[in-house]
């Protein structure tokens, strides 16, 4: 069922492992670091909103 | 009426807010799965090609990628038409949610193209059709996000970003069509509707992971979304309960 | 809030990339979008003169051979209506071959060879394993040579006949 024999053949890639390896690994960093980032902005974003609901709602009450 | 009643009820953000926080862990778990899928059935039981060894496995990226780049950016100019024909809201965030998702996958595009180009073809890049597009591509994604920061007024920037996204999608037909309208070093696309010339294990390894990456950029997108309605919405009520209701 | 200069930054930004676009797109047009021409343009004389362009075809069988100087490799590109040969110094892509698909940049010398600076290979969208390549071309080959059988006895038969 495996196409491989070994996990060397697997990591070589008859030869094309550079170029292979360099387009799966640069796929999944991008795929993790997207959604990092995505996470990183709301946390900032809902931070921020909050800061100013709370300055809004002091100098209401003020 | 039911109808128009319900189209106006979801695409209202007070009601889609809630709905794409229940959707994302579905996506993300049937993007995990198909994702798996391909990566196993593409890495590890897919047979050599004949013409390119071991190195057409970039395939299973390359291809899935450019889908998506072109998908999303239609995606993108079909919210920016309805947009700008309903003066709906929501249109104009979600096309703004996509926008990094689509230009990261044209970029992709480009970078796995250019890694399976050196070896196969002999070359990075060269200017042929399909390529030179593709990077049209790549460019109106910046453009259109740098278009719509640059205008303060959200209701402005999504107008200006809209008729920018319309005027641009005259290039996907261009892309998609590019290897039959001229001549390229780019080959025939191997896949469509009606045919594949490819074995079936490999065909199915590609298709399992473009559905990985569908559900992937949906994901995404939907979490880049709820950011953006609460930001722009935020002087309604019911972002400030969900803001002081602590776990927004 | 956005602080001036970030929004005259971004604003130029965009502007340069627009006109980025706008010059990828008359420059395509401008070399007629297509990234090769035939050896039956060239025959027609529609390569241009004393410029780099690019030729496209499929690699003669039976066609690549070193030269004497033992650098230069020479083969013919052809499109089965004309053929042109091409001398070439450095290194060939891996799915260079005989029967399979090629795209040289350079320039027609007057003596009607191209002497190519660049030679990439150009593959078809055929994915499948070794052992069904191996099984297509096998069929290929008997079809080719039932057909031969054929043709041969319809050749024969009249003779049989007289």
């Amino acid at each position: 069922m495996i196409h491989w024999n070994s996990f060397s053949d697997f990591l070589a890639m008859g030869g094309y492992g550079l170029y292979v390896w360099g387009s799966f690994g640069v796929t999944a960093l991008i795929m993790v670091i997207e959604p990092i980032a995505v996470a990183r902005q709301r946390k900032t974003t809902v931070a921020r909103l909050k800061r100013q609901l709370r300055a809004e709602s002091r100098s209401t009450e003020a | 009426m039911n109808d128009r009643f319900n189209l106006y009820r979801f695409s209202s953000p007070a009601t889609f807010y809630p709905l794409a926080g229940k959707m994302i862990p579905w996506f993300i778990a049937a993007g995990t799965l198909f994702g798996l899928a391909g990566l196993y059935i593409g890495m590890l039981v897919a047979p050599t090609d004949f013409q390119q060894g071991e190195g057409y496995r970039i395939i299973f990226v390359h291809v899935p990628t450019s889908w998506m780049s072109m998908f999303i950016y239609l995606v993108m100019a079909f919210w920016a038409a309805i947009g700008l024909a309903f003066n709906t809201r929501l249109s104009g965030m979600m096309a703004q949610a996509l926008a990094p998702t689509g230009a990261l996958m044209a970029f992709l595009s480009l970078w796995t193209g250019a890694l399976w180009g050196k070896p196969m073809w002999g070359t990075w890049w060269v200017w042929d059709a399909r390529l030179t597009s593709e990077l049209i591509l790549l460019f109106l994604y910046i453009g259109y996000m740098a278009l719509v920061v640059a205008i303060d007024d959200a209701r402005r920037a999504d107008k200006a970003g809209g008729i920018l996204l319309l005027v641009g999608v005259v290039n996907i037909p261009i892309i998609y069509f590019s290897v039959k309208w001229w001549n390229t070093l780019h080959q025939g696309s191997s896949v469509n509707l009606t045919k594949s010339s490819m074995a079936e294990i490999m065909l199915w390894g590609m298709l399992l992971m473009a559905l990985a990456f569908w559900m992937y950029s949906i994901a995404v997108a939907l979490a880049r979304v709820r950011t953006i309605i609460l930001e722009r919405e935020c002087h309604t009520d019911w972002v400030r309960a969900e803001l002081t209701g602590g776990k927004a | 809030m956005k602080s001036r200069h970030k929004k005259l930054a971004l604003i130029g930004g965009a502007i340069a990339l627009v006109g980025i676009i706008a010059a990828l797109v008359l420059n395509a047009l401008n070399s007629n979008i297509a990234l090769y021409i035939s050896p039956t343009d060239v025959a027609q004389g529609k390569a241009p003169q004393e410029k780099l362009f690019r030729i496209g075809g499929l690699v003669k069988e039976g066609s690549i051979q070193r030269q004497a100087d033992g650098v230069t490799i020479r083969f013919a590109i052809t499109d089965s209506e004309s053929d042109i040969t091409v001398d070439y110094v450095g290194i060939l892509p891996d799915l260079f071959m005989e029967g399979k698909g090629a795209v040289a940049q350079g320039r027609l010398l007057p003596d009607g060879t191209f002497k190519a600076q660049e030679v990439l290979a150009k593959h078809d969208e055929n994915y499948m394993p070794p052992e069904a390549a191996k099984a297509l071309n096998d069929a290929h080959v008997r079809g080719v040579q039932r057909q031969a059988e054929e043709e041969a006895a319809k050749a024969a038969q009249p003779k049989a006949s007289y």
